[in-house]
């Protein structure tokens, strides 16, 4: 039997998740050696003609990584949904919306005002931004389109499974080889990694008292974490209880509280509500000025809540009807 | 006229039995509010009031009994916290605060249904339609998992 043939992609994303296949350390050697990469551009020399010159499904499965921001990152994932058996969401990113999701908080003319007009940190302010059509003296340039809203994977093209995580880590990208190489895959449409909560899996879920009540809130960097007891019960806020378990608390052994990247579990439509409600509802005042001054240390709610999944929330984005210029 | 679409969760011990109130005593007042009984203003999960939003609710009403009045405690005073966290969410999202609106209306208050509901309705007139823009299908996220 010939090797399984699989692609790797990569769209709007920070590079972590291509990390993340190298992370197998190892075992990338098995995998390697149990696969044959037909397309991975961030390491080997392939193009976009090569992939069109493939049959349809002549890719057995593609891990495809990245938010779609770009009009071309849209193209190159309906192509690559063409040319495979099986289409994975590789990451936060493609799963969710991921980070660059956040940009849904603004629209494309804001963006490109922030990025190429205003900040400090350009080297000039020559009064350009990139435009679709540009011409120079050899001719036309032509760039991709950026859409005002970025978008998860499974809003552009039927999407098979996903592997959650900001990146996934090596071990659930290892299971899931395994189930694919051995035929051994779950429900079209799963989610790789278990369908519980975070808490769950915490090593400092037994440090949780019976009735949690804060009186508080605090950032990181404005306490001393106890390293053994529950963050939430300490005032920081920590997406666990909202969040899908997986990363075996990778987070939390650091003493940092979780932020939310491997998304809700499937009973969860909308993962920022969630977290809202439960951070809110632990709060232990009655009092609407009492109430109001501890919310209001929640600087950022949506970046808070919403920081991997703003694109797949109920709201998707910001009201375009208010940001249109 | 743009006749506002309003969402009214009440909850069964005392707003909704004013709402009653407000019908039995046949007193008039606007239309724009579809109330969907809950069984505690505790009970309204934030991602209700997204999913109204979500489907062209214009404006959503929260009606509860007063504080230290709850059934259950103190449900009201979760749906007040969660309330404000709300508030603060929509405004970063490009919803005015006015849409979403939390009164404690208790089970004798009929008139104040009746006060309410024209208020908000005439707010939201004011601000116009939400017109959240047309969002894509999603494919909804499956139960099983490989662990």
């Amino acid at each position: 039997m010939s090797k399984p043939k699989v692609a790797f992609y990569w769209c709007a994303s920070c590079g972590g998740c291509e990390e993340a296949v190298v992370d197998l350390a190892e075992n990338i050697l098995d995998v390697v050696n149990a696969v044959d990469i037909v397309f991975w551009p961030v390491a080997l020399d392939f193009k976009r003609e090569d992939v069109e010159q493939m049959e349809d499904h002549e890719i057995d499965v593609t891990f495809l990584n990245g938010a779609i921001r770009l009009k071309e990152q849209e193209e190159m994932a309906k192509l690559l949904r063409q040319k495979s058996k099986l289409m994975i969401a590789f990451g936060s990113c493609s799963h969710l919306g991921g980070i660059p999701g956040l940009g849904n908080l603004w629209n494309r003319n804001e963006i490109f005002q922030r990025a190429y007009h205003e900040v400090s940190s350009l080297e000039e302010h020559n009064g350009k931004h990139p435009e679709t059509h540009v011409k120079v003296p050899e001719g036309e340039l032509e760039l991709p389109e950026f859409y005002h809203t970025v978008h998860a994977l499974n809003q552009v093209v039927e999407v098979d499974y996903y592997l959650p995580g900001c990146p996934p880590t090596p071990k659930l990208l290892l299971q899931a080889v395994q189930a694919i190489l051995q035929d051994n895959l779950p429900e079209r449409g799963t989610v790789l990694a278990p369908d519980k909560a975070l808490c769950e899996e915490c090593p400092r879920n037994e440090s949780k008292p019976e009735k949690l009540l804060i009186t508080d809130i605090k950032r990181p960097h404005q306490v001393h974490v106890d390293p053994e007891k529950c963050l939430l019960a300490q005032g920081v806020i920590c997406m666990g209880p909202a969040t899908r378990a997986g990363c075996e608390a990778l987070c939390i052994n650091g003493n940092m509280p979780c932020t939310g990247c491997f998304g809700p579990t499937s009973k969860v439509l909308d993962q920022g509500a969630k977290a809202l409600s439960a951070v809110a509802s632990i709060l232990d005042y009655n009092e609407e000025e009492d109430i109001q001054q501890v919310m209001n240390k929640i600087a950022d709610p949506v970046g808070t809540f919403y920081r991997y999944g703003l694109p797949v929330s109920m709201l998707q984005r910001r009201n375009l009807a208010k940001t249109k210029s | 006229m743009f006749e506002p679409k309003i969402v009214a969760f009440f909850c069964t011990w005392c707003t909704y039995t004013a709402a009653d109130l407000a019908g039995t005593a046949r007193m008039q007042y606007a239309p724009n509010a579809r109330i969907i009984r809950v069984m505690c203003s505790g009970r309204i999960d934030p991602q209700f009031v997204l999913d109204a939003f979500r489907k062209g609710a214009d404006g959503v009403l929260i009606g509860g009994c007063h504080p230290g009045d709850c059934h259950y405690q103190e449900g009201n005073y979760k749906a007040l916290r969660r309330y404000h966290l709300l508030q603060r969410l929509l405004e970063q999202m490009g919803i005015e605060k006015e849409r979403l609106r939390l009164e404690w209306i208790s089970a004798s208050e009929g008139d104040k249904v009746k006060q309410v509901i024209n208020d908000m309705t005439e707010t939201i007139r004011r601000l116009g339609p939400l017109n959240i823009m047309e969002l894509p299908e999603q494919e909804p996220v499956r139960a099983a998992s490989l662990t």
